[in-house]
């Protein structure tokens, strides 16, 4: 309790990732068009192979999705975004890529401490492995060595398009395929780095994989790519967070996360999204436009998402599940705040192919402000699927007259053996709660954190230790100053 | 849209075309606004789960009025009427010779509406002429729309039998737009039903709009049923406007018809007006069956509830679209809404979208949905109690939609529409054996 008073009084009311970090970068010219993604490709050593991709990619989007403009079925209203107005490509100047952490640029790793990711004593401490993205590329990647002795591929994506170019022939697009929808689209034609993992059979990673992302340089957008192969009977459990720097023009942010799980294997995937949400009047912050999906290949296979969403002015995600194994599992847990002008259009697909597939969807939206918050959720039963079951739970939560909680879940059931249950609630913080608390001698703030962390504690405690306590602080900070 | 010229929406634009100074401005102004958006297509997300394409492929004109029915479906047509006050169309057109008016309470208007209009337009002004700018079906109806059912009830009149609007497609290859109008006063009560059947062989399209305007504390409870013959196409959409204190009582049972979809949109205007919404969809063979809904709660202290039941057997999808949606100034608004579907074979499909659109803070919304296949033990209990296995699904279904039909006020339609849904359940049971 009182740990959330804190957090508040020591983040004075202000966001604090929103720090510029003044370094060199190296840029492709401003602009999108067939060279920028050239200019990409031949940054980055690629194959040529993996140009075409990228060119295929891009002139589907230029030709097919750009003409019909964006999607607009998602409940988020935002201006038309200008994508000859930004920069593609932006990177820290650095001579040589760096061997170990001792190259790294020290001004980088100074922002990475002030995030709370000291890269060196994550390394000896808490033995959490990172992998840190600085605007569009991969800066360094601790626990390398510990992790190879056990065969597990965990690296930058360019190094693993360098390394490794077979696995990422097979499964890059996969899971989510180029022209899969417009800013996934937008993501293959010009994406710059991200994350790579390949856990070998039968292999239980030691420890949680973390990847932390940052957007530093202006008017940049951010496309990193992840790609998680777990093999047959495999098991890991990967971070992943955001910030970026405060700035009154709005930032893109468009990820691609694919995931592939064989025969028996796991996949834990955690987010915390804490980028930049904009002003109190709704000025700036990031277009966070993300696609992430996992598949279950193999049989009994499991697939987890759980994500805390505090930031961004707009997000517009779907983590989402094909259960294609028989016996495979799909879980999706989510927190998703919206606060002041915030809007989040955000869920999941659960799509069921295998036999006796089984997903849990369990998602908790905030409101508050003139934030709008809605819950979209597919939940497919294919006609193969015999005895499939899904159980979804949707709880709102509005704080304030001015905000908006909704729910559109889509269902689709073609097998009779199935068994689908959707609920919902929206409900307010009771005015008899809110005084049974202050009658003990909380104050409201207290009170509204306390209830508001017991709304959350079914997704919280599916989070990673070290995750868990931090969006605990992300939500007391993001709802900050909406309670009266 | 197909763009050849010999599709459903060219054949109406021709024919608009050929009516030329026939027409007044609201309805050409309503032509233009359907000739811009076209038959809707299933990338609008309102129709998301119901494709048009063989409406549109069956190239159904506006009826021009030369087939008028034989006297082989008056005789069908006649053995369907009940008793007490009605209206009674066929192909578009009202049939005054079928129709009954007596008995009525003083002071209660019960007409067609092209009487009305030529006759008391201020009955029907400025009642007909709102307009939505985004839907096609409407807009179709409002330009070809020339007759339909006119109900007006004074303060305070109670009607103590249903009034029924039946509508009898005979010609095939046609498309009928009718247009139905009820308005109830202050404090007054009435059941109205809504009755849609044809021809056996009719291939034909009905594209029927329902205005209803509860006054204050006025309770209207609308029934409907949708019977049309196995090749027919309905589309449907009923407009009630809730004034405070208002209730409305929706039932809607779909039995027929290739392809129906039903669209309700209930308006709770002023404090204190509430609605329940009930519906049951009994659907087999290839059978598509579309309910959506809207309940918007524009002002605070209303209540709504919403229950669909869909039984799906053979090859048919049941689709249920609803949604509530919670004004920021409709504080204690309280509203819950469940959707359950019953796939009886391997082929049937349901999809549901039940949605919460929700700007108010004091609220207690909810909803629910399931889909699923009957009850195995439930099934066991019956058989290890000696009841064959085809009787024992049929009253296990007759259980699940029973649930709903019992909630039905009035006895009369209650018991008739219990009929229908036992004659259903016989004959899907036949089938089965015949199988």
């Amino acid at each position: 309790m009182s740990t959330s008073v804190e957090t508040v009084q020591e983040l004075t009311k202000t966001y604090k990732h929103g720090f510029v970090t003044d370094i060199e970068s190296e840029r492709a010219p401003k602009g999108l068009d067939e060279d920028t993604v050239r200019f990409i490709s031949k940054k980055k050593d690629e194959p040529a192979w993996l140009l075409e991709w990228r060119l295929k990619a891009f002139r589907h989007w230029r030709d097919r999705m750009l003409p019909e403009a964006e999607p607009s079925w998602a409940r988020v209203r935002f201006p038309a975004i200008d994508f000859q107005n930004a920069y593609y490509y932006s990177a820290p100047k650095q001579k040589n890529a760096p061997n170990s952490l001792d190259e790294v640029d020290p001004e980088l790793l100074k922002t990475y401490a002030k995030l709370g990711i000291p890269l060196r004593e994550q390394e000896r401490l808490q033995g959490i492995a990172v992998d840190a993205v600085f605007d569009s590329v991969s800066v360094a990647t601790t626990y390398k060595g510990k992790l190879k002795e056990m065969g597990i591929i965990f690296c930058s994506f360019s190094e693993a398009v360098r390394e490794h170019p077979e696995l990422i022939r097979t499964y890059l697009g996969s899971v989510v395929p180029a022209a899969d929808n417009f800013y996934a689209a937008l993501n293959s034609a010009v994406f710059s780095d991200g994350s790579f993992v390949f856990v070998p059979k039968g292999v239980r990673c030691p420890m949680e994989l973390s990847t932390y992302f940052r957007i530093n340089a202006a008017e940049t957008g951010q496309f990193e790519r992840t790609l998680i192969i777990a093999d047959k009977g495999s098991h890991v459990s990967y971070l992943e967070g955001c910030t970026a720097p405060m700035r009154d023009e709005n930032q893109l942010h468009a990820a691609v996360v694919e995931l592939v799980a064989l025969d028996d294997a796991q996949i834990k995937y955690s987010t915390v999204q804490n980028w930049y949400p904009g002003d109190a009047q709704g000025k700036g912050g990031i277009y966070n436009f993300v696609t992430k999906r996992g598949a279950c290949r193999g049989v009994n296979s499991k697939i987890s998402w759980t994500q805390v969403e505090t930031g961004s002015a707009i997000t517009w995600k779907y983590p989402s599940c094909i259960l294609q194994g028989d016996n495979s599992v799909g879980e999706f847990y989510s927190v998703a705040v919206t606060n002041n002008y915030q809007q989040a259009d955000t869920g999941t697909k659960m799509i069921h192919i295998g036999k006796n597939t089984r997903s849990t969807i369990v998602s908790k939206g905030i409101s508050a402000g003139h934030g709008q918050n809605t819950y979209r959720g597919l939940v497919r039963v294919s006609p193969k699927a015999e005895g499939a079951r899904n159980h979804t739970q949707c709880d709102s939560l509005l704080i304030g007259d001015l905000c908006g909680a909704h729910t559109v879940p889509y269902i689709e059931v073609k097998n009779r053996t199935a068994k689908v249950e959707h609920e919902a609630t929206t409900s307010k913080i009771g005015e008899d709660q809110l005084f049974y608390c202050r009658q003990r001698g909380l104050s409201a703030e207290d009170a509204v954190s306390m209830i508001v962390n017991g709304f959350c504690k079914e997704v919280f405690k599916e989070l990673p230790m070290e995750f868990a306590v931090e969006a605990r602080k992300l939500l007391s900070v993001s709802l900050e100053g909406s309670v009266g | 849209m197909t763009g050849a010229d010999t599709d459903t929406a060219a054949l109406h634009l021709a024919r608009f075309a050929a009516l030329g100074g026939e027409a007044g401005g609201a309805r050409a102004r309503a032509m233009r606004r359907f000739e811009a958006l076209g038959l809707p297509s299933q990338r609008i997300e309102a129709w998301h789960y119901t494709g048009l394409n063989a409406l549109s492929k069956a190239a159904l004109a506006p009826f021009d009025g030369t087939k008028t029915a034989s006297s082989a479906d008056d005789s069908m047509l006649g053995a369907r009427l009940g008793a007490g006050p009605r209206l009674v169309f066929a192909d578009g057109r009202l049939r005054a010779e079928l129709s009954d008016l007596s008995g009525l309470p003083a002071g209660v208007r019960l007409l067609g509406l092209a009487d009305a209009r030529a006759r008391e337009p201020s009955l029907v002004e400025n009642r007909l002429d709102a307009e939505d700018e985004a839907r096609a079906m409407r807009a179709l109806n409002a330009a070809f729309a020339a007759d339909g059912a006119v109900l007006v009830l004074p303060a305070g009149v109670r009607l103590d039998r249903p009034v029924q609007f039946i509508h009898f497609a005979a010609a095939s290859g046609a498309a009928f737009h009718l247009r139905h109008l009820v308005v109830a006063g202050e404090g007054s009560a009435a059941t109205v039903v809504e009755t849609y059947f044809g021809a056996p062989r009719s291939a034909s399209w009905t594209n029927a709009v329902t205005e209803l305007e509860l006054g204050r504390g006025a309770t209207l409870r609308h029934v409907k049923w949708q019977d049309e013959a196995a090749l027919a196409f309905h589309t449907a959409s009923t407009h009630a406007r809730l004034a405070g204190g208002a209730r409305f009582e929706s039932f809607v049972l779909h039995s027929g018809a290739r392809l129906a979809r039903n669209e309700i949109d209930a308006t709770l205007a002023d404090p204190g007006a509430s609605c329940r919404l009930l519906g049951v969809t009994l659907a087999r063979e290839k059978q598509h069956i579309d309910n959506t809904t809207v309940i918007d709660h524009a002002a605070p202290g209303c209540t709504s509830k919403e229950h669909y039941r869909g039984v799906l057997d053979g090859e048919a999808r049941g689709v249920f679209q609803g949604r509530i949606v919670v004004r920021p100034q409709a504080q204690k608004t309280a509203a819950h809404q469940l959707i359950e579907h019953l796939l009886l074979s391997e082929r049937a499909e349901a999809s549901a979208k039940p949605e919460l659109e929700i700007h108010a803070d004091d609220v207690k919304c909810g909803h629910g949905a399931t889909a699923g296949a009957l009850d195995e033990q439930a099934l066991f209990y019956l058989r290890a109690r000696g009841i064959g296995l085809e009787r024992a699904r049929a009253m296990l279904v007759e259980g699940f939609v029973a649930a709903l039909v019992d909630e039905v006020e009035d006895e009369g339609v209650r018991a008739r529409l219990s009929s229908v849904v036992a004659d259903w359940l016989a004959q899907a049971a036949d089938e089965r054996l015949a199988v």
